[in-house]
């Protein structure tokens, strides 16, 4: 634990004002948003063992080998990869209590992060105007879930870094904002680890 | 505008239906006259509804459960009647299409909405009070999952008048729930029940893993904990590993009947068998979910009317974990004849024998707990002593059952109906009555009427016999469950023994109530001055009963295993600190209620495809979500001063109880 961090959680301590019986307000959310990120793994990994039993059912339909086109869903995942490492610039910058420096890596994100989604929904929307749209097969009912569901989180993590800033600029970097900030870092790098899942699954193992 | 829904959707040719709905209604308009009459909306928004105090919470649970359970009951008594009645020439008087939306209500109430709001009540008022903390880790989150809770009971509810329920049973097998074989809206309200109250299931889970690994009192090392402390902490590890499961099956299966795909279809690929894989990798932890704490609430009686501490506290807190790991491995049990090879099937098998290991610890324990004990026959102790013997029968046909090659004879058969009746009623049921009555007055501040106690119990024991024990040998002479007429005479006499049987548990019932009513009315008598009613063991008796908003004045240390025994042993109960210090405790907000009232219009929109509700409900627990996130000030004080002219009363009670005695 670097300094900063202790001071960080010293400045928690003072002003949230917590009795110190409970113990840190702030540990108390961060311990509990683990616990979210587990049972969502537990979401993911049923979809993605879904994916892999029915994934081969192509009932007659395309496969996944015609489908994907993998340069592009490339350009996909590094487009969330930085965005994961701009969240990290973020991080460092709210350790340094620079608030324009964490407003400016959060639009970053932001606007990876809404690249990517811009993607999926394209990828999705020729899909469907080809006619594989998710009721084609099993396999495609899987796939469009898995992936959707992913860029769902992707999507509502969106909205999350954009209440974010108003906060940053309305509240500042008071405590509660830092923590939530902490939260939604969990969030997107989480985010990031499972598409490494879908990338190699789904679209890797797919092609093979 | 409105969807699917028209004023076609109320069933009103069929009269009985119309008569549960007209009772319910006319129930509904007594209470809110009743409340009208006394004035009490202004109460009852600012105390309860708004509450996020985990003690109001819990009581707000157990009152969900207890309505819900006479709907389920209601039912049981339905379909005890129709079987009783319809043999051979005779169709009994439900038509099977209701029949089948009975068993599917029953099973699904009675495991969605009253085990689980019962013994997440229980935990709700119980832990922190246990664990000397002054609420649960987010008494907010605690709050919205009640709600969830309770929007998901009022679409089962709903269902009654507008639509119908689902005619594929409680756990909705595929393909029988897809669109093209259930179209109706049936389906559609047992999901998004289901869907609903799960999503406030998990966040409950959340809360107490937190509430527990980080707020105990100082001294209260794990293995300090009281023991319905650790059932429930194995119980909320089992529900956030495996609610997930539920989402996303449940959630497919949404997929399935709202954008056509193919999950769980019969065509184009999907796989129905997947559904009940993943069902039951829900479905069996959650059996555990609602006897782990069950267990726990047996050792805190078993302990507390013996007189003695728990025989082998180790063993049970590793009987429990064990329990926890090993319901994560029985799952194919619930359909060996899928066809799985023999090897995956006695997989299966076995790890559930060996399930009967750590049980068998359990058994021991609270034996050997009674053993030489000073036992006092309180209801309680009832409970618990009736349990232990049946829940023994109970196992011994479910080691029959996790036999492939028995069990491909006895699968869906009522000796399997008969099995986990026979766990459940004894194994769950009956300790969250014995938890009802032992802690209803540190809730309350009164203790329950023991006579009518009694009644109800012995209405429910021997009403248990003798609706179950019939259901096995039916099984074994090969009756199938879920028949709605059957035309084999020879099983017609069990089932009027059956019947026989659930008029009497219906007896247990309405003893409850009247024990209810009876204690109410003389509550003044039966208040408990002292908070240690039961000569208790663990820290929720060294406090008042009701408790004070913030439970513990002083945050108590914690020296032994029976934290408040150790105390009276020492002496050093009852100690007031020198000074009080400011407490603060989060303030009330009715954000929670109002995301239960979106969350049962979003449902009822799915359910009915009045998509535009669906959006606005939606949006609505999104913004609730972002104003409740900018909200800083989400506590007030209770000054010193205050604590101080609380503690005082208190201790006035206390002495003056203790001059009486």
């Amino acid at each position: 634990m670097t300094t900063e961090t202790m001071t960080l959680n010293a400045s928690i301590d003072a002003s949230t004002g917590a009795d110190g019986e409970h113990g840190d307000s702030t540990a108390l959310s961060i311990f509990g948003f683990w616990l979210y990120i587990l049972s969502d793994l537990v979401l993911f990994a049923t979809l993605f063992a879904t994916y892999v039993v029915l994934g081969r059912n192509y009932a007659g339909g395309p496969t996944g080998k015609e489908l994907f086109d993998l340069p592009y869903v490339l350009g996909e995942t590094m487009l969330l990869l930085v965005s994961s490492a701009t969240y990290g610039l973020a991080v460092l910058a709210m350790h340094r209590q620079r608030r324009d420096r964490v407003l400016a890596w959060l639009f970053v994100t932001l606007l990876l992060g809404a690249a990517f989604v811009f993607m999926e929904i394209s990828e999705f929307r020729h899909l469907i105007l080809d006619g594989h749209g998710p009721g084609r097969s099993a396999f495609l009912s899987a796939f469009f879930t898995l992936v959707g569901t992913h860029g769902a989180h992707v999507s509502a993590g969106l909205i999350w870094i954009a209440v974010m800033m108003g906060q940053l600029v309305t509240k500042g970097l008071t405590p509660p904002v830092q923590c939530r900030l902490m939260q939604l870092s969990i969030f997107w790098h989480f985010l990031d680890i499972v598409w490494v899942g879908v990338f190699t699954i789904v679209y890797l193992m797919g092609v093979m | 505008m409105f969807g699917k829904l028209s004023l076609s959707a109320v069933p009103y040719h069929d009269l009985i239906v119309m008569g549960a709905v007209a009772g319910s209604i006319l129930l509904g308009v007594v209470i809110l006259g009743l409340v009208t009459y006394f004035r009490l909306w202004k109460p009852l928004w600012t105390e309860w509804l708004t509450s996020v105090d985990h003690k109001k919470i819990g009581i707000m649970y157990i009152v969900l459960a207890l309505v819900m359970m006479l709907r389920g009951i209601s039912d049981a008594i339905m379909m005890r009647a129709q079987q009783a009645m319809a043999a051979g020439m005779s169709h009994g008087y439900l038509p099977p299409d209701h029949f089948n939306q009975i068993f599917s209500a029953h099973g699904t109430i009675m495991i969605i909405f009253v085990a689980m709001p019962f013994i997440v009540g229980l935990m709700n008022i119980v832990i922190p009070l246990q664990i000397g903390a002054r609420d649960v880790a987010f008494p907010y989150l605690n709050a919205v999952s009640f709600w969830l809770t309770a929007a998901g009971a009022a679409l089962v509810m709903v269902s009654l008048g507008v639509g119908e329920f689902s005619t594929a049973g409680w756990s909705g097998y595929a393909p029988l729930t897809e669109k093209q074989f259930s179209p109706g809206t049936g389906v559609d309200y047992w999901m998004w029940a289901f869907q609903i109250s799960g999503a406030g299931s998990l966040l409950t889970s959340i809360n107490f893993l937190v509430t527990i690994i980080k707020m105990r009192a100082p001294g209260m090392t794990l293995m300090r904990m009281p023991i319905f402390v650790w059932s429930a902490l194995c119980t909320a590890v089992l529900m956030v590993l495996s609610f997930p499961v539920l989402t996303a099956a449940l959630g497919m299966l949404t997929m399935d009947r709202y954008l056509g795909m193919h999950f769980f279809s019969n065509t184009l690929g999907g796989n129905m068998m997947l559904y009940a894989n993943l069902f039951w990798i829900w479905g069996h932890p959650e059996v555990y979910i609602v006897i782990l704490p069950a267990f726990g609430i047996y050792s805190e009686v078993v302990a507390t009317f013996s007189g003695k501490p728990l025989f082998g506290y180790t063993s049970m807190v590793y009987a429990t974990a064990a329990i926890m790991v090993l319901s994560f491995s029985v799952w194919v049990h619930h359909f060996f004849t899928m066809g799985a090879s023999a090897n995956v099937n006695i997989f299966f098998g076995i790890s559930t024998m060996i399930i009967a290991v750590p049980t068998g610890v359990k058994i021991f324990n609270w034996l050997f707990t009674m053993y030489r004990g000073r036992i006092r026959f309180a209801t309680p102790m009832y409970w618990t002593a009736a349990f232990i013997a049946t829940f023994a029968v109970g196992g011994m046909a479910g080691i029959l059952l996790a036999a492939p090659a028995s069990d491909y004879v006895l699968h869906n058969s009522l000796f399997l109906i008969a099995h986990f009746h026979n766990m459940l009623i004894p194994g769950a049921l009956f300790s969250y009555l014995a938890g009802f009555t032992y802690w209803f007055p540190k809730a309350m501040g009164f203790k329950l009427n023991e006579k009518w106690g009694r009644r109800a119990f012995f209405g429910w024991l021997v009403g248990f016999y003798l609706s179950f024990i019939p259901l096995y040998i039916l099984g074994i002479m090969g009756m199938p469950r879920r028949m709605a007429h059957y035309d084999n005479l020879a099983w017609h006499p069990f089932l009027i023994v059956a019947a026989v049987g659930a008029a009497v548990i219906t007896l247990g019932v309405a003893s409850q109530l009247i024990q209810l009513l009876v204690s109410i009315k003389e509550r003044r008598a039966a208040r408990d001055l002292t908070g240690d009613p039961w000569g208790g063991r663990t820290l929720e008796w060294a406090i008042a009963s009701p408790p004070p908003v913030y439970n513990f004045a002083q945050l108590p240390s914690v020296h032994e295993i029976d934290a408040f025994a150790d105390m009276k042993e020492k002496g050093t109960a009852y100690q007031r600190p020198e000074r009080y210090t400011d407490i603060h405790m989060p303030k009330n907000t009715g954000a929670g209620f109002i995301n239960g009232v979106l969350a049962f219009a979003f449902g009822f929109a799915m359910v009915w495809y009045i998509w535009w509700l669906a959006i606005l409900s939606a949006l609505g627990m999104i913004v609730i979500m972002i104003v409740r996130a900018g909200d800083d000030h989400r506590h007030y004080t209770v000054t010193a001063a205050e604590v101080a002219r609380i503690e005082t009363q208190r201790y006035q009670q206390l002495a003056a109880a203790r001059g009486a005695a």
